[in-house]
């Protein structure tokens, strides 16, 4: 288990890859990617109950990634955890590769495709009954973008996760505020968000979604409250850990320079230094 | 002999699969009535997932389910559970390959005047368009029971297309219902009535009618419109000269449009057309009415047969 140090410098190296990944490709949602990938982390190396050589063992955790649009993040991390060779990544978005723009699961460790937005809380939904139906203990969590929140199907979802007190179910919100067009508040007001879900029957906790410590804390405490669906509100910046992409609806999906990148991998070598200089 | 409505028949057959195996669930959209699922979800209540009017959760908890080894069939009806739910057919089940039924139910025409809302005439043509899901539109009562078994075994997505008029007997015992396999009710050697679902007896129909003047028409019961069976609609252009298809849907991408390419692409040009509804607003009606309206009848079929013998004589000359 990595400390809690580790586990943060583990934050900037994934910062680092994911950045070198999409200049590669040439392609990638840096800003969502930046955001997510503290919860990546704590998922992967502190929470979830899987491993490359259990991803056919029937009580294994799953993990759906609803806003599979960040899928540079979760490439990084699975890479890392060792699902497949680190290497392979270098395929990305190339001709006849499996490695493509969204999760599929020609990738190792993927449990569901996805892509379209207001996707994965149902199946997550699907996944946590059938846990329920079959007395296994595995639990279902899934990351949900809050600009994907506009879709209703999301909704339709929340619904049954409460009907069938699903407490198995851990909904995740990557609530960076900001989608493609501007800030959710002003392309299709979401607030109060944390009372909607409460009022759709889950237990909502709010964390900072960059901060780790914090992360592990509520995700090991899952679920927050007996026969209902938890909702963990992570509320996080969009183009997490670098100066000039942070809180810019701009780098939605804005592939960095040569330049830029330098720019970014420095800072987040200025910060590791820091982090492992301080006691 | 009048058998019942294939939608019974499924019910049925599901009943007893899952009565026989935990794992064969029912997913509903307060449908389970129209689904005749009523008497399942009293015996089996542990095996039927009610998502109440959410055909979207349908889809999407059903392909969440199936991933975790579920048996799912996904009953809805198929206006629908094939236009609400399409994006969650393409990417939750189909191209996400967890092996769900979706069971379209009351198909076609079948809700007859409660209008166009109600009508599916579409979905055949946009399932085809999408990769991995086989598409089934059963005749009769035994074509219903072996769709609903191969369905609940079946790796890979499937598509069950069920109108809800009592059907006669169409299939004989003796054969085989296979999927993807054309089934030939009747031999004839002057034209082939290719036909699907609720449409098949009207083709059996006119085969014994054109028969009474003297032209042999083979009838094929294309159960399977996805993968479609080449072989038999080659067959049929190469052994009948001429080729007519019948379909309760629009004309647009069904199976007459399938059969169409299949015989264009092998360069076969025999005498071709297709008995299907026209790209309007349907006239109101039952399901017989508009049937009447469009020429899916006996007499429909006859005379579309007289005239594709009278353009093949014109071309001879």
């Amino acid at each position: 288990m990595l400390t809690d140090k580790e586990l943060k410098v583990k934050s900037l190296v994934y910062r680092a890859s994911t950045l070198q990944l999409i200049v590669r490709a040439g392609a990638g949602h840096t800003g969502g990617d930046l955001s997510l990938i503290d919860i990546l982390n704590v998922l992967y190396n502190r929470v979830l109950r899987v491993a490359p050589d259990r991803m056919a063992d029937p009580d294994r955790d799953r993990y759906v990634q609803s806003k599979g649009h960040c899928v540079e993040a979760l490439y990084t991390v699975l890479a890392d955890r060792g699902f497949f060779p680190a290497e392979e990544l270098e395929t990305l978005g190339r001709y006849g590769s499996h490695f493509i723009g969204h999760p599929t699961r020609a990738v190792p460790g993927i449990e569901h495709n996805t892509g379209a937005l207001g996707h994965g809380l149902a199946v997550a939904v699907g996944m946590a009954l059938a846990a329920r139906m079959d007395g296994r203990p595995y639990r279902v969590f899934t990351v949900l973008g809050d600009g994907e929140l506009d879709e209703g199907s999301n909704w339709e979802a929340s619904l049954a996760a409460a009907h069938y007190r699903l407490d198995n179910l851990v909904v995740i919100i990557d609530r960076n505020g900001l989608q493609i067009t501007g800030p959710t508040e002003q392309v299709n007001g979401l607030e109060p968000l944390g009372e909607k879900f409460r009022a759709f029957g889950y237990a909502v906790r709010q964390v900072d979604g960059n901060d780790v410590v914090a992360l592990s804390s509520a995700l090991e405490s899952v679920p927050f409250e007996a026969g209902k669906p938890s909702l963990l509100m992570a509320h996080t910046v969009k183009g997490k850990g670098v100066s000039f992409m942070e809180n810019q609806a701009g780098w939605h999906h804005r592939v960095p320079t040569a330049e830029e990148l330098q720019q970014a991998l420095g800072e987040l070598a200025a910060a590791r230094r820091a982090l492992e200089e301080a006691q | 002999m009048m058998g019942k409505p294939n939608l019974d028949v499924f019910a049925e057959t599901l009943l007893e699969l899952a009565s026989a195996d935990r794992d064969v669930l029912a997913v509903t959209s307060d449908s389970r009535g129209s689904g005749r699922l009523t008497g399942f979800g009293q015996r089996l209540p542990e095996q039927i997932v009610e998502t109440g009017i959410a055909e979207q959760n349908v889809i999407g908890i059903a392909a969440g389910l199936a991933s975790a080894g579920k048996k799912v069939f996904a009953v809805s009806p198929a206006c629908f559970i094939t236009a609400r739910s399409l994006e969650q057919i393409k990417n939750d089940v189909c191209y996400s390959d967890h092996p769900v039924t979706v069971v379209g139910i009351s198909a076609g025409v079948s809700y007859g005047a409660l209008g166009a809302t109600h009508h599916s005439l579409h979905d055949c043509a946009v399932l085809r368009a999408i990769h991995n899901i086989t598409i089934l539109a059963p005749a009769d009562n035994l074509e219903t029971r072996e769709a609903v078994k191969y369905a609940c075994c079946a790796e890979h997505p499937v598509y069950i297309r069920l109108g809800k008029a009592a059907m006669p007997d169409v299939h004989p015992e003796q054969e085989p219902f296979v999927v993807g396999r054309a089934a030939r009710l009747r031999e004839g050697r002057d034209v082939t009535l290719i036909a699907t679902g609720e449409t098949v007896p009207v083709a059996l129909g006119a085969a014994e009618a054109l028969a009474q003047r003297g032209t042999s028409a083979r009838v094929l019961s294309m159960h399977t419109v996805k993968p479609l069976d080449e072989a038999a609609v080659l067959a049929a252009a190469d052994e009948t000269g001429a080729v007519v298809t019948l379909e309760e849907h629009s004309v647009y991408g069904g199976l007459g449009e399938a059969c169409a390419a299949v015989l264009m692409r092998a360069g076969r040009c025999v005498p071709f057309d297709i008995l299907a509804f026209p790209d309007e607003a349907l006239v109101a009606g039952s399901q017989r009415e508009i049937f009447a309206h469009y020429g899916l009848t006996v007499e429909g079929v006859a005379h579309t047969v007289s005239r594709l013998q009278q353009r093949r004589a014109l071309r001879a000359d």
